[in-house]
C-alpha cells in the first residue's frame, strides 16, 4: 500500500492524462527496476536486489546479516502454504492512556501503517519439512520489536498450540526489549511466557530459540534466552543491558565484538551461530533428533502433502526418559 | 539543606531543626535554673509549650505533603538514603536468620542476601536485595545491583526450599540488574529468564514484597510468586523513570512526567489488579518509623501466607500459572 501512494505522489501530469485502469498496470510494470540495487551495509558491495532475495538478505559477498520482515521470515522457515497464523484478532489496548512526546495509540497506529501488522510478534502453526511445527517471529520495525500484552499473548498461544500439536516451537527474536508504553503489564509478559516455556519443557517438546539481531533487554532476559538449544545469527547484538548504558556505567569504552553472537558462543550463552540460509536444514534435524523422528528430506509439502506425512515416521517406541 | 529530607520535605526538615535547637534550649535553661535554685516557671512553659506547637504543626505539615504526594515525590521516596533495607526488615520480622551463601559456581554476591529464618514459628526461606548505607557497604552491595551469580544464588536458595518444602518470601528493592561487562559475560539475560520460568513452577508458596525500588527485570527476577505485596511508598516499573525519559522524551530531566506515564506507584498498580496488597506507611514514610512499618509488613505476612498455604500443592501451582497467564490487557 504504501510503495503505491509512494509512486502516486509521484505521478506525472502525462501519467494522470492515463485512464485509471491502463494507469494501474502501468505503474505495476514500472515496480521493477525501482529498488533494483542494494548496497551491503556490511561489505559496501552492490548487490543485485533479486539474489539479496534469493540469500534470504544475507549477503553473497560478505554473509552480512540484514534484519528481515517477520511474515516473510516465517514464510520462507515453514513449508509454502502451511501456515496458518495465531492469535491474528488480537489487539493492543493502551492501558495507562500513555502519553510522552506522542501518544502510545499514535505510535502504535503509525506502526500499524509503516509494517501493516498489527502487533510485534507473528505466530504461526504450519510445517516444518511435513513436520509439525509452531513458529513464532518479532518484527523489529513495529516500535523496536518491543514486547506489550498482545506480543506475550500471541507467544503464550503459540505455546499453546504447540502443546496441543504436540508439535516443536521455534521463535525468532529481534527486539529492543519490554514496551515502556504499557509499563508493568509489559513487565509482567517477561514472566508469563517463561512460565509458559515451563509448560512445554515438563511436555518434553523443544523450544529452539532463534536470536537475531538485535535481541536485547526484557526479551534477551525471558522467551529468548530459555531455549532448550539456543541459536544466533551471526554478528546480532544480544545481551541484557545495552551498550551505551553499560559505557555510562563502567565508563569505559567497550571491547570489539562485545555482546555480538561470537562473543556469546565464547562465553556459553549459545549452542551455535548459524547461517541463516541454514536455519531450516538445521533445525528441522534438530528437532527430529530430539523428538526421535528418522531423518527427513526436503521436499515442498505443498507439491505432495501426502508424502510429507509418510516421510516424518514416528520413531517414538522408546519411553521419554527423565527432563 | 538536610541530607536526610528529600526536597519536597525540606519545610519539615526545618520545623524538626527549630523543635530540635528548642529541645537544647530548654535543656541547657532547665540545667542553670537547677543550678541557681531559682526557676522562673515561665521560661520552661513557653519553650515546651512552643515544641508541642512545633510538634503538631509540623505533623499536620507532613501530613498535608504526604496526602498528595506525586508518582515522582513517591518514587524518590522509594530510594530515600534513609529508607529501611532488607536487613532491616529481617531484623524486626523473623527469628533466628541464617544467611547463606554463594551460587556454588563463581562467586556470592552481595547485592542478594538469603537465608533461613522463622516467622511466628514457620521455618521460611527469606531472599531479597540488598543496598548498602554508607559508601564502603554501598559499593559491597553494588548499590543493590545483582549481578548473574547473585540471580544464581537466589535460584539455588529457592530450589532448596522447594526440596524441604519451605515457603519462600522475597523483598525486592532494586535499582535493576546490574549492567556490566561482566555481568553480561556470565549470562545476566540468561540468570533472570531461567529464574522466571523456574519460580513459575517451584512446589511452595512464594510471597513477593517490593519494600523499595522495583527496578524492571532485575527486580521481577525474584519477583515471580503467589502474591504480591508492595510498601505504600515503594516504586514498581519497567524501566527508571529517568530512563524511560531519556528514551521516549529524549531527555532525562522529564523523569518526573516519566513518573506520572507509566503508574510505578503502589496505588495505581493496586488499581490495576497487578498487586494484592498494599501495605501502609507510616506518617513521613517508613523510615519515619522502622519497627511501626516492619509490624504491619509482618501482619500482611503472616495473613497473605496462611492464605496461600491453606490451598494444596497443586492448587497453589495452577493457580499461580493461571495469574501469570492473565497478565496483559488487549482485545481479541
Amino acid at each position: 500500500m504504501a510503495e503505491k501512494t509512494a509512486r502516486g505522489e509521484a505521478m506525472s501530469w502525462f501519467e494522470k492524462l492515463i485512464p485509471s485502469r491502463i494507469r494501474t498496470e502501468a505503474i505495476s510494470k514500472r515496480a521493477v527496476p525501482e529498488g533494483l540495487w542494494d548496497k551491503c551495509p556490511g561489505c559496501n558491495a552492490v548487490l543485485y536486489r533479486a539474489e539479496l532475495e534469493r540469500n534470504l538478505e544475507v549477503c553473497p559477498k560478505c554473509g552480512h546479516h540484514n534484519r528481515v520482515v517477520a511474515r516473510k521470515r516465517l514464510e520462507q522457515f515453514l513449508d509454502p502454504e502451511s501456515s496458518e497464523e495465531i492469535g491474528a484478532e488480537l489487539d493492543s489496548t493502551d492501558p495507562l492512556k500513555f502519553k510522552d512526546m506522542k501518544k502510545y495509540k499514535d505510535r502504535l497506529s503509525q506502526a500499524q501503517k509503516q509494517t501493516g501488522e498489527k502487533e510485534a510478534l507473528i505466530a504461526m502453526r504450519g510445517r516444518l519439512k511435513g513436520m509439525a511445527c509452531v513458529a513464532a517471529a518479532f518484527e523489529f520495525r513495529f516500535m523496536g520489536g518491543s514486547m506489550g500484552s498482545v506480543v506475550g499473548e500471541r507467544f503464550v498461544r503459540g505455546v499453546d498450540a504447540a502443546l496441543e500439536l504436540e508439535a516443536p516451537l521455534v521463535c525468532f527474536s529481534a527486539s529492543g526489549g519490554a514496551r515502556m508504553q504499557e509499563s508493568l503489564f509489559s513487565l509482567f509478559q517477561m514472566a508469563k511466557t517463561s512460565a509458559a516455556l515451563g509448560k512445554l519443557r515438563e511436555a518434553r517438546l523443544p523450544f529452539i530459540s532463534v536470536m537475531t539481531d538485535p535481541t536485547m533487554g526484557g526479551v534477551s532476559a525471558s522467551l529468548a534466552t530459555l531455549g532448550d538449544i539456543n541459536i544466533a545469527e551471526p554478528g546480532a547484538l544480544i545481551g541484557f543491558a545495552g551498550p551505551r548504558v553499560i559505557e555510562q556505567t563502567v565508563r569505559e569504552t567497550l571491547p570489539d565484538g562485545f555482546q555480538r553472537s561470537e562473543f556469546l558462543l565464547e562465553h556459553g550463552a549459545l549452542d551455535q551461530i548459524c547461517d541463516r540460509r541454514e536455519l531450516r536444514d538445521r533445525i528441522s534435524d534438530l528437532v527430529a533428533m530430539l523428538m526421535r523422528r528418522s531423518v527427513i528430506d526436503d521436499a515442498p509439502a505443498a507439491d505432495s502433502p501426502g508424502a510429507n506425512e509418510l516421510a516424518v515416521v514416528e520413531a517414538r517406541t522408546m519411553p521419554p526418559g527423565p527432563l | 539543606m538536610d541530607l536526610n529530607f528529600l526536597e519536597f520535605e525540606q519545610p519539615v526538615a526545618e520545623l524538626e531543626a527549630k523543635i530540635e535547637e528548642l529541645r537544647h534550649i530548654g535543656a541547657t535553661l532547665g540545667a542553670q535554673h537547677l543550678a541557681r535554685h531559682d526557676a522562673d516557671d515561665e521560661d520552661g512553659i513557653n519553650i515546651a509549650d512552643e515544641i508541642k506547637h512545633l510538634e503538631t504543626k509540623s505533623r499536620a505539615l507532613t501530613e498535608q505533603i504526604f496526602s498528595s504526594l506525586t508518582p515522582w515525590q513517591i518514587s524518590q521516596l522509594s530510594r530515600h538514603p534513609l529508607r529501611p533495607y532488607f536487613l532491616d526488615y529481617v531484623d524486626r520480622i523473623f527469628d533466628g536468620f541464617q544467611e547463606l551463601h554463594g551460587d556454588r559456581a563463581f562467586a556470592d554476591d552481595r547485592a542478594i542476601v538469603g537465608g533461613l529464618a522463622r516467622i511466628e514459628g514457620q521455618a521460611v526461606m527469606v531472599i531479597g536485595q540488598q543496598k548498602g548505607r554508607d559508601t564502603k557497604e554501598k559499593i559491597q552491595r553494588n548499590f543493590g545491583m545483582p549481578r548473574p551469580e547473585g540471580y544464581r544464588k537466589a535460584l539455588r536458595l529457592m530450589q532448596l526450599a522447594e526440596r524441604f518444602g519451605l515457603p519462600i518470601l522475597t523483598f525486592i528493592d532494586t535499582p535493576g540488574a546490574y549492567p556490566g561487562v561482566g555481568a553480561e559475560e556470565r549470562g545476566q539475560s540468561e540468570a533472570i529468564a531461567r529464574n522466571l520460568q523456574v519460580m513459575a513452577g517451584l512446589r511452595v508458596p512464594i510471597i513477593v514484597t517490593v519494600t523499595g525500588e522495583g527496578g524492571s527485570g532485575g527486580a521481577l527476577a525474584i519477583g515471580v510468586g503467589d502474591r504480591l505485596i508492595m510498601l505504600q511508598f515503594s516504586t514498581y516499573s519497567v524501566i527508571s523513570p529517568e530512563g524511560c525519559a531519556s528514551i521516549l522524551w529524549k531527555s532525562a530531566e522529564k523523569a518526573q512526567s516519566a513518573a506520572e506515564a507509566m503508574a510505578i506507584t503502589s496505588d495505581r498498580l493496586y488499581e490495576f489488579g497487578l498487586v494484592d496488597a498494599v501495605v501502609p506507611e507510616p506518617r513521613g514514610g517508613a523510615h519515619r518509623n522502622v519497627d511501626d512499618t516492619a509490624s504491619s509488613l509482618k501482619m500482611v505476612l503472616v495473613d497473605e501466607l496462611a492464605r496461600v498455604s491453606s490451598q494444596s500443592l497443586d492448587e497453589i501451582i495452577e493457580a499461580r500459572y493461571q495469574r501469570l497467564r492473565g497478565y496483559g490487557r488487549f482485545k481479541s
